[in-house]
């Protein structure tokens, strides 16, 4: 069904279009689906990618950016050459497919445990923790004025927000409360600079091949803040997927990951990425207590979900590490 | 007095069942949802057999952090609490050790495969 939606109106945003063929759904609740599809063409198969709220599905929760805003972004990290899909459509009414948009398919891996351990990406894994850095430092120096419409954070707000969602459980977590005092005691005031910050800049939103990274994906937490959260949230050993001396995703250093965004011509306040490193930490096992919630409330009823909230005590044990490290 | 055999026995042989027999026929998303489950099957036969005593030791070391008794559940949101005003913090003689034991005690049953877990269960040897 979605193939013919797809297809009805495709010659209008892809010249020469005849049709699809070959959808996907790849992922996704009941709000945004992710589908994979294939335009038909003269000149042969052209891979894309559907990203879309169905009709009836709008409203974004608080936290999200927004479909049009993430297609935006998108192309603006395509246009300032950064590894980013090209944006082919964004969806009008007259699709019928609800909002989001249309974008080319890049070829690649984003399951962690695949890109820490299959040879083809046994060259890429020594050079993606400077590559990174060097991604991270164009995103953050994408111009303001060209922006969309984002929600602006600063460490205060987001130890508050952060704070209140733990608060919402009303299930007592000790070690949660060790890290709020941490971050607060520790709270490093306005950044100086404020730019675009990715917010979700990790595994499983990187496309990377054989020859490193291809494309970042999922500007779904996009807001303006501190720079540093992006180069604090990639180093959360949740996202070092059992290599943990290798502070970068599992592939590599803070050292590399910092020189990458230097040579780019942005400065690194290690600080402040480590303060990032632990807010990011404590926020990753206060979203897998709410996935918990989720669970039990009833709309996502399904085992995965429930042994996510079984996953909140990594982070516990991943705090300790940093903040009351053993001798 | 229930019969024999114990939760812990039906839970185990129902994984194993799972794990060896049904697993190797199911492909797919259904395949990722089984191992999933069968993680599921193996946390509970883990927690029926470590909790009764991690959570005794547990309400122990909380009585003499807290100079209070009450059920686990009452000490730890009063431990919360008084971390949460400051007036306890890691200064506070027994602290750091009651949260790592704590935490080592939920991994266990959690996630014993997890990286941190095991690098700390090593180097405490």
């Amino acid at each position: 069904m979605i193939e013919e939606q797809l297809g009805r109106w495709v010659a209008s945003w892809c010249a020469g279009a005849i049709g699809v063929a070959n959808s996907l759904r790849l992922s996704g609740g009941a709000s945004q689906e992710t589908w994979s599809f294939d335009i038909m063409h003269p000149d042969g198969l052209i891979g894309a990618i559907l990203r879309r709220a169905p009709p009836g599905y709008g409203a974004s929760p608080t936290r999200a950016a927004g479909l049009d805003a993430e297609a935006t972004l998108m192309q603006l990290a395509h246009d300032a050459g950064l590894p980013s899909p090209r944006v082919m459509h964004v969806l009008t009414p007259q699709d019928e497919l609800g909002t989001g948009f249309i974008m080319q398919r890049v070829e690649g891996e984003t399951i962690a445990r695949k890109i820490l351990r299959d040879a083809q990406f046994a060259k890429a894994r020594p050079i993606l923790a400077r590559q990174l850095g060097k991604v991270a430092a164009g995103i953050h120096s994408l111009p303001a004025s060209k922006l969309p419409k984002l929600r602006q954070m600063t460490a205060t707000k987001e130890i508050a927000d952060v704070e209140r969602e733990y608060r919402s459980f009303g299930w007592p977590r000790p070690v949660f409360e060790l890290a709020l005092r941490w971050l607060r005691e520790r709270d490093p005031g306005p950044s100086d600079e404020v730019t675009l910050v990715h917010g979700d800049f990790r595994h499983g939103n990187l496309i990377i091949g054989p020859d490193g990274v291809r494309a970042v994906l999922d500007w779904e937490l996009a807001h303006l803040g501190d720079p540093m959260e992006d180069l604090g949230w990639i180093c959360v050993n949740s996202w070092r997927f059992g290599e943990i001396d290798k502070p970068v995703g599992g592939f590599g250093s803070r050292e590399e990951l910092f020189a990458g965004y230097e040579a780019a011509g942005r400065r690194v306040d290690p600080d402040r990425v480590m303060f990032w490193e632990v807010m990011g930490t404590l926020r990753w096992g206060v979203m897998c207590c709410g996935m918990m919630q989720r669970f039990r409330s009833g709309p996502e009823h399904s085992v995965e979900r429930a042994m996510i909230g079984r996953r909140s005590s990594e982070t516990e044990i991943d705090l300790l590490r940093l903040l009351v490290p053993r001798a | 007095m229930q019969d024999e055999p114990t939760p812990e026995e039906l839970i185990k042989a129902v994984a194993d069942f799972l794990r060896n027999d049904i697993a190797p026929v199911i492909s797919g998303h259904n395949a990722f949802k089984l191992r999933v489950s069968i993680n599921a099957l193996d946390l509970v036969t883990r927690q029926l057999a470590l909790e009764e005593g991690s959570n005794t030791a547990e309400a122990e070391r909380l009585s003499r952090l807290l100079g209070k008794q009450g059920s686990l559940t009452e000490l730890n949101r009063t431990l919360a609490d008084r971390i949460a005003k400051g007036e306890l913090d890691l200064q506070t003689p027994g602290l750091a050790d009651h949260l790592w034991q704590t935490t080592m005690d939920k991994l266990a049953v959690d996630q014993p495969n997890y990286a941190s877990y095991k690098r700390e269960l090593e180097s405490k040897r």
